[in-house]
């Protein structure tokens, strides 16, 4: 057979002209960010000249980070066709027991491993469950959530911990050139994520595992391999997320995190990762988790109650899914 | 009886294969070869066994009894891995491919090709994509298109594309179902691509229900009835109802 490189082909592949048809879909297929940029207008209009102040553009943007950090751990899962409910108690529980370690009189790092590394095992649970014991990732990930919170509650017995060392304090509360950390961690992991998702053949196999998971077992992709770290992973960002959350907190108990899982969620459905698995990734992500801090913030400076809020940011999540759903729908290009 | 070729050793044998599904049995003692640069029809009524068995070649399943030779060899196919290290490649019914994802995704997975760190080569990974669908002269409008928005035959090309060209050159092709679904003008294409594939010394098993494709690119035909061969014959010494006969009882 003739080796590839030596042939000349003759394929013919015409680019897709520029028609309007086509421009409207590609157009379309960026719907997240032109929410966005119109949500950004509209408020800057609303609560005028509060919201374009660079402290409230950088707080949007530090919230965001936060989020954002976590929601990548979720999309890692979705995109696996799985999903990680148990995010919320694992970072609860994860920092917690960093914070207890973080009070000792030894150095931080120890306290900062201890919060990755249970976040991890935590997350290696679930993928161990979801790919060998074949558990339903729902199933598995929901156990985690109460294994986790409850393991929170009854490490803390009741108690709260405050007043972290002020080295680690500088994680989420700190700035460099008058730019908070957390926007740095939330750009060094899109930066590794992105790398990994797109320029790896473990990103390959995530996405393959998501499209067709029996495909790929037969085409000799560790599937298995690939659903324990995508889950391990997970978990440590659920546990990085919940470092920088109580270093800013400046305290440390088991209720916190408890809205992170939905947010996470919604931001990973409402960037454009559907549930059904091989599609979208870190970057849709971005969109997803800007749109919602965005909304967020907004409605705070408008003065909206808190419970309006998570009414906006339900129908929001649904109208988002429905969106992406239609554009799929009606037309057959790429994203 | 095709004994002309008895004097060759076949490049696969199976002999005495039994698989059981809990009570059922769907093999029960198969004995098959395959000779080099030829095409073997596998046929049969549905149920009768052709699935199961390619399967079984494939390393999909494990026999419950029955050895597999390979090129004179005794080996063990356990996982599909194993199958291809052996150089044989298969082309489901379904053809296990990644909708949602782009051609050179779907013909490199599980097998890309690294740069420099380890890194994907995206860019090496799409110029050959791009030659494997003119070798097998296809014309797709973009080859980052999502395989799902692709027509049956193109599809097929993928398919083919991944198990003739990605990897090293296979020694087995199994087609179930090639021709299924396609028009006259993609089946005649994809007969002719089985003709080129013997003529570089790649053996074809083919499953199908179409005769007329059968009689037009096969060499021999092995007919299965309830788990069971119920005949085998060189294609030049048979004829449609004889076949059709044999696979009905």
């Amino acid at each position: 057979m003739e080796k590839l490189e030596n042939f000349k082909s003759e394929s013919r592949f015409n680019h897709v002209p520029v028609s309007p048809k086509h421009l409207k879909n590609v157009l379309l297929s960026f719907y997240q960010w032109w929410a966005l940029i119109l949500i950004s207008i509209l408020l800057s209009f609303l609560c005028y000249p509060s919201f374009l102040s660079i402290q409230n553009l950088l707080n949007v943007i530090r919230q965001a980070s936060l989020l954002y950090v976590i929601s990548v751990g979720v999309t890692l899962t979705i995109l696996t066709r799985g999903i990680d409910l148990s995010i919320g108690g694992v970072l609860a529980f994860s920092s917690c027991m960093a914070a207890w370690f973080l009070k000792m009189d030894i150095p931080i790092f120890i306290g900062i491993m201890v919060g990755l590394g249970l976040g991890g095992l935590c997350g290696l649970a679930n993928g161990v469950a979801v790919s060998f014991v074949k558990i339903h990732p729902f199933i598995a990930t929901y156990a985690m959530m109460w294994i986790s919170k409850g393991s929170a509650y009854v490490f803390m017995k009741g108690d709260i911990i405050f007043e972290l060392p002020p080295p680690f304090r500088f994680f989420g509360a700190g700035r460099l050139w008058d730019i908070p950390i957390p926007i740095f961690f939330a750009g060094l992991v899109l930066l590794v994520f992105y790398m990994l998702l797109h320029h790896t053949k473990f990103g390959k196999a995530i996405y393959g595992v998501g499209a067709n998971i029996e495909a790929a077992r037969l085409l000799g992709v560790s599937v298995n391999r690939t659903l324990i770290v995508a889950y391990t992973l997970s978990g440590v960002l659920a546990g990085l997320g919940g470092l920088l959350y109580i270093s800013r907190l400046n305290a440390a108990e088991p209720s916190i995190g408890e809205l992170f899982m939905l947010e996470a969620i919604g931001a990973a459905i409402l960037g454009g990762t559907p549930f059904s698995g091989g599609e979208g990734g870190i970057i849709n992500t971005i969109s997803g988790v800007l749109l919602i801090t965005l909304i967020t913030n907004g409605m705070n400076m408008i003065g909206v109650s808190i419970y309006w809020q998570q009414f906006v940011l339900g129908t929001m999540v649904i109208l988002g899914v429905l969106a992406n759903q239609s554009i799929g729908r009606f037309s057959n290009f790429e994203r | 009886m095709a004994d002309d070729i008895n004097i060759q050793t076949p490049l696969i044998e199976v002999k005495g294969i039994k698989k059981k599904f809990g009570g059922i049995v769907a093999l029960e003692g198969v004995d098959l070869r395959l000779f080099s640069s030829e095409v073997l029809a596998l046929l049969g009524d549905n149920g009768a066994g052709k699935s199961t068995l390619i399967k079984v070649i494939s390393g999909a399943y494990s026999p419950n009894e029955g050895k597999i030779f390979f090129e004179g060899k005794a080996v063990k196919i356990n996982n599909p891995q194993d199958a291809t290290k052996l150089g044989i490649e298969t082309i489901y019914q379904n053809m296990a491919l990644f909708d949602v994802l782009d051609i050179p995704t779907n013909l490199f997975m599980g097998r890309e090709m690294k740069g420099s760190f380890g890194i994907l080569d995206r860019k090496k990974m799409r110029s050959q994509s791009v030659e494997i669908l003119g070798r097998l002269k296809i014309q797709v409008k973009s080859i980052n298109q999502k395989v799902k928005n692709l027509s049956g035959g193109q599809r097929h090309a993928v398919a083919i594309g991944r198990s003739v060209y990605i990897g090293s050159k296979p020694k087995i092709i199994i087609m179930d179902e090639p021709t299924a679904g396609l028009g006259a003008h993609e089946s005649s294409k994809l007969l002719d691509l089985i003709k080129e594939l013997r003529e570089n010394g790649i053996s074809v098993i083919l499953i199908s229900h179409n005769l007329q494709h059968v009689f037009s690119v096969a060499d021999r035909a092995v007919v299965l009835r309830s788990g069971k061969v119920a005949g085998e014959r060189k294609i030049t010494d048979t004829n449609p109802i004889e076949i059709l006969q044999m696979m009905i009882g």
